[in-house]
C-alpha cells in the first residue's frame, strides 16, 4: 500500500557529531544512518567527519575507517570489497549502490549513506532481507529437466548460452528491488525486480523445460505485472544489467503464449 | 533484540529523483488529471444537450481565462499521457529498454508535448479567428 510517510517510529531524529582529529585537511562529512534495537530510540543520522588524505578511495573504505578508528559500534555488512558478493548494498547519495565500488569522490558535498529503502531494519545500515530472500525461493531458481539426463552435460549452443549474458551476472544484492516505487507500495505480493531478473534467467535457459510452469507461475497482477516500467531497477544497478528488460522479456512471453 | 518495532528504512525521504521515475509518476498524475478533466467535457455535451441557455453558461465558464487554463492543463495531460502511453507500447514490445534509449525517449515525449499542446492551441484560436 502507498504510504509516503514514514511510521512513527522509523522517523529519522537528531544525531551525534563525530569530529575528526585535529591537523587533518582533506574532510568530508558522511552522515549515516544509524539505528540500534537496544535503546528504544528513533532512528538518527550520525555525522563523521573523515580525513580523506588516510582513506581509501571507496564509501566502504570511508564506513570501514569509522568503524575502526571512530565508533566501532556502527554497523554494517561487507565481504568482498571487490562488487562481488552485494553484501554492502546500500543507499549512497540517493541511489542504491555497492559501497565497495562507489567512489567517494563521486559525491559532491556530504556523503549520504542509508540503508536499503523501504525495508526493515536490524540494526544501523543492515536491513533485513528475509522476504526478499523468499521470494527468490519461490521461483524455484534451478534447472528443472524432466527428460533423462545426458551421460554428458545437458549442453547449449553458443547462441543459446549468450541469452543468459545480462542474467547470470547478477549478485542479488538487492540494490534495484529496493529502489522500485512498485516494490516500496507492494512488497508483500510483488516479487520486484532482482527476482524478476532472476526468474528470467531461468525461462531463458535453453536447459531448462519447466517454462511453462514458471510462466503460469509468474501470471499475476501482482507478481508480475506490478511492474510499470519506472526503471529506477535499471539506472542503480551496480552491475549495469537490465532488470526492466528482463521483465519485459517476460511480458512478451505472456502474450506471446496467448496468441 | 526486537524484532517487532524494526523501523522501515527511509524511501522516498532519501531516494534522488530520477528522471526515469520522475516520467513515470507524471504519466500517472496526467491520468488522473486526464479523468477528472473528462468530468468538464461530460458537463459541456451534457450542457450542449440540455439547451441553448445552458450551452450558453458553459462556454462562458470554459471560455472564461479559469477555463481555458483547466484547458489548457488537460490538453497538456493529454498529449503528455498520450506521447508517453505510445513509448509504454514500444517497451511492451520489448524495444527501448536500454538507459540511453530510455533517457532520449522521454526527452522526445517531453519535447512531443510541447509541440503538440502549442499546435493545437494555435489551431484552436486561430479557428476562432483570434490569430
Amino acid at each position: 500500500m502507498v504510504e509516503f510517510n514514514l511510521p512513527k517510529n522509523s522517523r529519522v531524529t537528531g544525531g551525534k557529531t563525530h569530529a575528526a582529529p585535529a591537523g587533518a585537511k582533506n574532510l568530508r562529512n558522511f552522515k549515516v544512518y544509524r539505528w540500534n534495537p537496544d535503546d528504544g530510540q528513533n532512528p538518527s543520522v550520525d555525522t563523521y567527519q573523515v580525513d580523506l588524505d588516510t582513506c581509501g578511495p571507496m564509501v566502504l573504505d570511508a564506513l570501514t575507517k569509522i568503524k575502526n578508528e571512530v565508533d566501532p559500534t556502527l554497523t554494517f555488512r561487507r565481504s568482498c570489497r571487490e562488487g562481488v558478493c552485494g553484501s554492502c548494498a546500500l543507499n549512497i547519495d540517493g541511489t542504491n549502490t555497492l559501497a565497495c565500488t562507489k567512489f567517494i569522490s563521486e559525491v559532491s558535498g556530504d556523503v549520504k549513506v542509508y540503508p536499503l529503502p523501504h525495508m526493515p531494519v536490524v540494526k544501523d545500515l543492515v536491513p533485513d532481507l528475509t522476504q526478499a530472500y523468499a521470494q527468490y525461493t519461490s521461483i524455484e531458481p534451478w534447472l528443472k529437466a524432466t527428460t533423462p539426463a545426458p551421460e554428458r552435460e545437458r549442453l547449449q549452443t553458443p547462441e543459446e548460452r549468450a541469452k543468459l549474458d545480462g542474467l547470470w551476472e547478477c549478485i542479488l544484492c538487492f540494490s534495484c528491488t529496493t529502489s522500485c516505487p512498485s516494490y516500496w507500495w507492494n512488497s508483500d505480493r510483488y516479487l520486484g525486480p532482482a527476482v524478476l531478473l532472476q526468474a528470467y534467467r531461468w525461462i531463458a535457459d535453453s536447459r531448462d523445460e519447466a517454462t511453462g510452469e514458471r510462466l503460469d507461475d509468474l501470471e499475476d497482477p501482482f507478481r508480475l505485472y506490478r511492474c510499470h516500467t519506472i526503471m529506477n531497477c535499471t539506472k542503480t544497478c551496480p552491475k549495469s544489467l537490465n532488470p526492466a528488460k528482463a521483465i519485459g522479456e517476460i511480458k512478451k512471453l505472456m502474450v506471446a503464449r496467448t496468441v | 533484540m526486537s524484532v517487532q518495532n524494526r523501523p522501515l528504512s527511509p524511501h522516498l525521504q532519501v531516494y534522488r529523483p530520477q528522471m526515469t521515475s520522475v516520467l513515470s509518476i507524471v504519466h500517472r498524475l496526467t491520468g488522473v488529471a486526464l479523468t477528472a478533466g473528462s468530468l468538464l467535457f461530460v458537463y459541456w455535451l451534457v450542457a450542449a444537450a440540455t439547451g441553448a441557455e445552458a450551452y450558453e453558461t458553459a462556454r462562458d465558464l470554459i471560455g472564461s481565462w479559469f477555463g481555458r487554463l483547466l484547458l489548457f492543463g488537460w490538453t497538456v495531460a493529454l498529449f503528455y499521457h498520450l506521447c508517453n502511453g505510445i513509448r509504454h507500447l514500444f517497451w511492451d514490445a520489448g524495444l527501448g529498454y536500454e538507459l540511453s534509449t530510455a533517457q532520449r525517449s522521454g526527452l522526445v515525449v517531453l519535447a512531443g508535448t510541447v509541440v503538440l499542446t502549442l499546435v493545437a492551441w494555435i489551431a484552436g484560436y486561430a479557428a476562432m479567428g483570434a490569430l
